[in-house]
C-alpha cells in the first residue's frame, strides 16, 4: 500500500551545535549548577559558623597568601588559553584548539601543584576547629574540580591525536573550556572567604 | 518552522518502506542480550522498568519493617522487638521509604514515560541514566545489608546530631546511613539532568512549552528541585562522615561547630524533598484524570503556574521541622506564613481536577479511584499540615504521633496513591497487558479503608501525647484501644498491598492484551504499541495541540530525515520545540556498569576509611574514560556524517 503523508524533512540539519542550541552544553551547565549550589552551601555554611564564635579564625592564626594569590593569578590566566581554544573548536580549527588546549592543561597542572603548597599554609588542620574543618573543605572542594577537569582536558587532547576530530568532539572541546571558566569563577568567591575574611570578619 | 533548512512537504510512503524503516530501527536501538548485554542495556524503558520494580522492592521490604513496628505496638509492654532492633527498624523503615522508594519510583516513573510524552526515542544521556540505576541499586543492597546484620542505622531518617555525631553513635551505623544519601543523590541528581535536557531540548517539534503535558511540566519541576535541593544533603551527609571519620568539627559545638547547622542543611533538602516527591505524583494525577473523563484537564496554565510555584515555595518552608529549636520567633513568623502560602497552588489544582471531573465524563476505573482516594486522604492531610504550620500548636504536637498522622497523609495519600493509581494507568504501557479492574476497585478499597484505620487513630494519640519512636508504651496511658485500631488497620494494608502484587503478577502473565491506547488517553505515548517498540516512534511526530491525540488532524505530519542506521534523534530548541539539529545517542556499553561498582565500592569504602578516595582515584578514572573513549564504528559514523554533510553543503 502507499500514501502520501505530510513530513518536515529535516535531514539537512546539522549533526551538532555549540552553545545552548546543543545536548552537551545542557548537560554541561546542570553539573555547573548542582556543583555551584554545592559552593554556594560551603560558603554559607563558612559564615554560618563564624557567627558561632567570638575569634575569627579561632586560636590559629591567618593563613599566608602566597600560594593562594599565585593560584589565583594562574587561573585567571588561564583563562585566556581557555578563551581562544574554545573560539578556535567553534572554528573547527583543530591545530589551533589542540595547542591552546595543551597550553590551558599546562596551566592547570600548575594550578594543582600550587595547590598542594597552600594546603601547606593554610596554618589550620580540618581536626583543629570548626573553622579548619570548613577551610580544609573549600579547598578540597575546588581541587577536586580542577584535578577533574585537568584530567578531562588531557583526555580530550589525546582524543585529538588518536581519533579524527568530528564536529560533535569540537562542540566537547568548546564545552570543556565553559567548564572551566566556571571552575575560574568559583575560585574568586572561595579565595576572598578563605584568605581574607579570617583579616576582615 | 524557522529554520531555513527544514522543509514541509508532502512523501510517499509504502508499506515496504515503513516495513523497511522497522527493522533497521529495531537494529539500530537494538536492547542488548545475555549477561553482559543485561549489564549494558541504556534504553529508558528497560532502565526504567528496572528502576520501578527495585523501588516496589524496597517498598516491600519498609511495608514490612512497618508492619512489624505496628504488630510490636499493638499492645502495651510488648517485648515482640526489643529498643535497639526497633530503633533500626524505624530508621530503616523512614530511610527507605523516603530514598529508596519515593523518590527513585517518581523519576523511575519519568525515565519511562517522559521520553515517549515528549515524542523522542530515548532520555538524554542514556549512559549515565544506566549508571544512576547501579548506584541507586547497590546504596539500596547495602542498606538491606546492614539491616540483615544487624547493624541498621538507628538515629531515626533525619540522623539529628549530636545523636548520629561520633560521641553518640560509635560504631558505623550513622556511616551507613550518611552512604546510603550519597548514593540516592548522586543517583537522583543524574537522572534530574537526564530529564531537564529531555524536556526542554528533544520535544517532538510543536511541543512547545505550552503544549507540553501536565505530567511533563511536574517533571520538570521536580528536575529542578532536585537540582537546587540536593546539593544541601550532599553537603550535610558529607560534613556527617567527615566528623565521624576524620574528625572534623562541623557538628561539634565544644569546637565552633553547631548542632543546628545539622537541622539547617538536612531541611533544606528535606522539606522541598517532600515536593520532589507529591509534584511528580500531581502530574499523574492529572494524567489519570484527563483520559477517564475525556477532557483537557480545566484551566491548563493554572495548573502549571501552581506547579511552577509550589516549586519555588517549597524552599521556603524548612524552618518549620525546627520550630521546636528556640529560634527567633520573628522568623518563625515568616516561616509559618510561607507554610500557610503553599496550600494555595495545591488548592488550586484540585479546584481544576474537581472542575474538569465535573465537566467530563468520569469513567471511575481503578485508576480514577486511587485518584478520588488522594483527593480525600491528601486534603486531609494538607489541613494538619496547616495546623502545624502555626508554632504554639507545632510545640505541642511536635514529635507525637499526630506528625506521624500528618505525614503519612501527606506522603501515602499525596504519592503512593496517585502512583498506585498511575501503575494501573499505564501497566498496559509497559507490559501490553490490561489490570484486572475488579482485583483494582478491592485493592483501593482495602487499601483506603486500611490507610485511615491505621493513620487517623494517629491523630488522636498524637493529641494525647503518644510520643513517636518509641518501642512501646505503659499500659495506663489510655492508648491501647487506639494502637490496636492502628495495628488492625495496618493488616489491611498489608492484604491491600498484597493484593496489588497478585495483580500485577497475574495481570503480567494472563492480563487482557492492550490496545495502543486503552483509555483513550491524549498523551503521545499512547501512540504507540504496548509496550512500546525499541525505539519509541517509528515516525517522530509533529504535535499540533495541546492533546496531542484528540488535536491530530485527519493527516498528521511527521519528521522525516532521522538517520535510522545509527542512534540519531531530534535536538528542538527550549520555547517551541522547533527542530535544531540532530544528534547522535551513544550504543549500549558495560562502562556506565563498571563505573557504578568502582563509585559504589568508593562510597563503602569510605565508611571505613579515608585511603578509599586515593586509592579508587586510578579504576574510576580509567572507568570514566572507558566510558567516553569513542568507539570505532561510532567515530567513522560521525566521520560519514560529516563528510556527507560537507558534500551536501557544497
Amino acid at each position: 500500500m502507499t500514501g502520501t503523508r505530510r513530513t518536515l524533512d529535516v535531514a539537512p540539519l546539522p549533526t551538532f551545535a555549540f552553545g545552548n542550541r546543543g545536548l552537551i552544553w545542557w548537560g554541561t551547565v546542570g553539573f555547573m549548577v548542582i556543583e555551584g549550589s554545592m559552593f554556594v552551601i560551603g560558603l554559607v555554611v563558612y559564615f554560618y559558623l563564624r557567627l558561632k564564635v567570638t575569634d575569627w579564625p579561632p586560636s590559629v592564626p591567618n593563613p599566608d597568601l602566597r600560594y593562594g594569590t599565585m593560584n589565583l593569578t594562574v587561573v585567571l590566566a588561564s583563562i585566556l588559553p581557555a578563551a581562544i581554544s574554545k573560539r578556535a573548536a567553534e572554528k573547527f580549527d583543530l591545530p589551533r584548539t589542540r595547542r591552546w588546549l595543551v597550553v590551558l592543561v599546562l596551566f592547570g597542572v600548575a594550578a594543582v601543584v600550587l595547590r598542594a603548597f597552600e594546603y601547606t599554609t593554610l596554618n589550620c588542620r580540618w581536626d583543629d576547629n570548626a573553622y579548619g574543618s570548613i577551610v580544609w573543605v573549600l579547598l578540597s572542594m575546588h581541587t577536586i574540580h580542577v584535578a577533574t577537569d585537568v584530567v578531562d582536558s588531557v583526555i580530550l587532547a589525546l582524543l585529538t591525536f588518536t581519533h579524527p576530530v568530528t564536529g560533535p568532539r569540537f562542540v566537547d572541546l568548546s564545552e570543556n573550556s565553559l567548564y572551566w571558566f566556571f571552575i575560574v569563577a568559583w575560585w574568586i568567591p572561595i579565595y576572598v572567604t578563605i584568605y581574607f575574611m579570617p583579616r576582615w570578619l | 518552522m524557522s529554520d531555513a533548512m527544514v522543509v514541509e512537504r508532502r512523501a510517499t510512503i509504502t508499506t515496504a518502506d515503513e516495513e523497511r524503516l522497522r527493522r533497521q530501527l529495531s537494529d539500530t536501538w537494538y536492547v542488548p542480550r545475555g549477561i553482559i548485554g543485561w549489564f549494558s542495556v541504556a534504553d529508558h524503558k528497560t532502565i526504567g522498568r528496572r528502576y520501578i520494580i527495585t523501588a516496589f522492592g524496597f517498598f516491600i521490604f519498609a511495608g514490612v519493617l512497618a508492619a512489624m513496628m505496628r504488630l510490636q505496638l499493638a499492645v502495651p509492654n510488648n517485648h515482640f522487638i526489643g529498643p535497639d532492633l526497633y530503633n533500626q527498624i524505624f530508621t530503616v523503615h523512614g530511610t527507605m521509604m523516603m530514598f529508596l522508594f519515593a523518590v527513585p519510583v517518581m523519576e523511575a516513573m519519568g525515565i519511562y514515560l517522559v521520553p515517549l510524552m515528549v515524542g523522542t526515542r530515548n532520555i538524554a544521556f542514556p549512559r549515565l541514566n544506566a549508571y544512576s540505576y547501579y548506584v541507586y541499586l547497590f546504596g539500596g543492597v547495602m542498606l538491606v545489608i546492614t539491616m540483615l546484620m544487624n547493624t541498621a542505622p538507628d538515629v531515626g531518617w533525619f540522623s539529628y546530631v549530636p545523636l548520629a555525631g561520633p560521641d553518640y553513635t560509635p560504631g558505623k551505623r550513622a556511616d551507613f546511613w550518611a552512604q546510603l544519601i550519597t548514593f540516592t543523590e548522586v543517583a537522583a541528581l543524574a537522572v534530574s539532568v537526564e530529564l531537564v535536557t529531555t524536556i526542554l531540548k528533544t520535544r517532538a517539534p510543536g511541543m512547545s512549552l505550552n503544549r507540553m503535558p501536565l505530567f511533563v511540566w511536574a517533571m520538570l519541576v521536580t528536575a529542578f528541585m532536585v537540582i537546587f535541593a540536593m546539593p544541601a544533603i550532599v553537603a550535610s551527609s558529607s560534613f556527617l562522615l567527615l566528623d565521624r571519620l576524620v574528625g572534623t568539627h562541623f557538628y561539634n559545638p565544644a569546637e565552633g561547630g553547631d548542632s543546628l547547622l545539622w537541622q539547617h542543611l538536612f531541611w533544606f533538602f528535606g522539606h522541598p524533598e517532600v515536593y520532589i516527591i507529591f509534584v511528580p505524583a500531581l502530574g499523574m494525577v492529572s494524567s489519570i484524570v484527563s483520559a477517564l473523563t475525556s477532557r483537557p484537564i480545566f484551566g491548563y496554565s493554572a495548573m502549571v503556574l501552581s506547579l511552577v510555584a509550589t516549586g519555588f515555595i517549597g524552599f521556603g518552608l524548612w524552618v518549620h521541622h525546627m520550630f521546636a529549636t528556640g529560634l527567633p520567633a520573628l522568623g518563625l513568623e515568616y516561616f509559618t506564613a510561607a507554610s500557610i502560602v503553599i496550600a494555595i497552588p495545591t488548592g488550586i489544582q484540585i479546584f481544576c481536577w474537581i472542575a474538569s471531573l465535573w465537566r467530563g465524563r468520569p469513567r471511575f476505573q481503578t485508576p480514577l479511584l486511587f485518584v478520588l482516594g488522594f483527593f480525600a486522604i491528601f486534603v486531609l492531610g494538607g489541613l494538619s499540615g496547616v495546623t502545624l504550620a502555626s508554632v504554639p500548636f507545632d510545640l505541642q504536637a511536635h514529635d507525637t504521633y499526630y506528625v506521624v498522622a500528618h505525614f503519612h497523609y501527606v506522603l501515602l495519600g499525596g504519592a503512593v496513591f496517585p502512583l498506585i493509581g498511575g501503575i494501573y494507568f499505564w501497566f498496559p504501557k509497559f507490559t501490553g497487558r490490561m489490570m484486572e479492574d475488579a482485583l483494582g476497585k478491592w485493592n483501593f478499597w482495602l487499601l483506603f479503608v486500611g490507610f485511615n484505620v491505621t493513620f487517623f487513630p494517629m491523630h488522636i494519640l498524637g493529641l494525647e501525647g503518644m510520643p513517636r519512636r518509641v518501642y512501646t508504651y505503659p499500659d495506663n496511658m489510655g492508648w491501647n484501644t487506639l494502637n490496636l485500631v492502628a495495628s488492625a488497620g495496618a493488616l489491611l494494608l498489608v492484604f491491600g498491598g498484597a493484593l496489588f502484587v497478585y495483580n500485577v503478577v497475574r495481570s503480567y502473565r494472563w492480563g487482557v492484551i492492550a490496545s495502543e491506547n486503552p483509555w483513550g488517553a491524549e498523551t503521545l505515548e499512547w501512540s504507540v504499541s504496548s509496550p512500546p517498540p525499541v525505539y519509541n516512534f517509528l515516525h517522530v511526530p509533529v504535535v499540533e495541540g495541546r492533546c496531542a491525540l484528540w488535536d491530530r488532524s485527519a493527516d498528521p505530519p511527521i519528521v522525516a530525515g532521522i538517520r535510522s542506521d545509527c542512534r540519531e534523534v531530534l535536538v528542538t530548541d527550549v520555547m517551541d520545540a522547533e527542530p535544531v539539529h540532530k544528534a547522535a545517542y551513544p550504543e549500549p556499553s558495560l562502562w556506565p556498569f563498571a563505573c557504578a561498582v568502582v563509585t559504589s565500592a568508593f562510597f563503602v569504602g569510605s565508611i571505613f576509611t579515608p585511603w578509599a578516595l586515593p586509592v579508587s582515584i586510578i579504576p574510576l578514572a580509567m572507568t570514566l574514560i572507558g566510558w567516553f573513549w569513542p568507539r570505532k564504528k561510532e567515530s567513522q559514523r560521525h566521520d560519514e556524517r560529516v563528510h556527507a554533510m560537507q558534500e551536501a553543503r557544497a
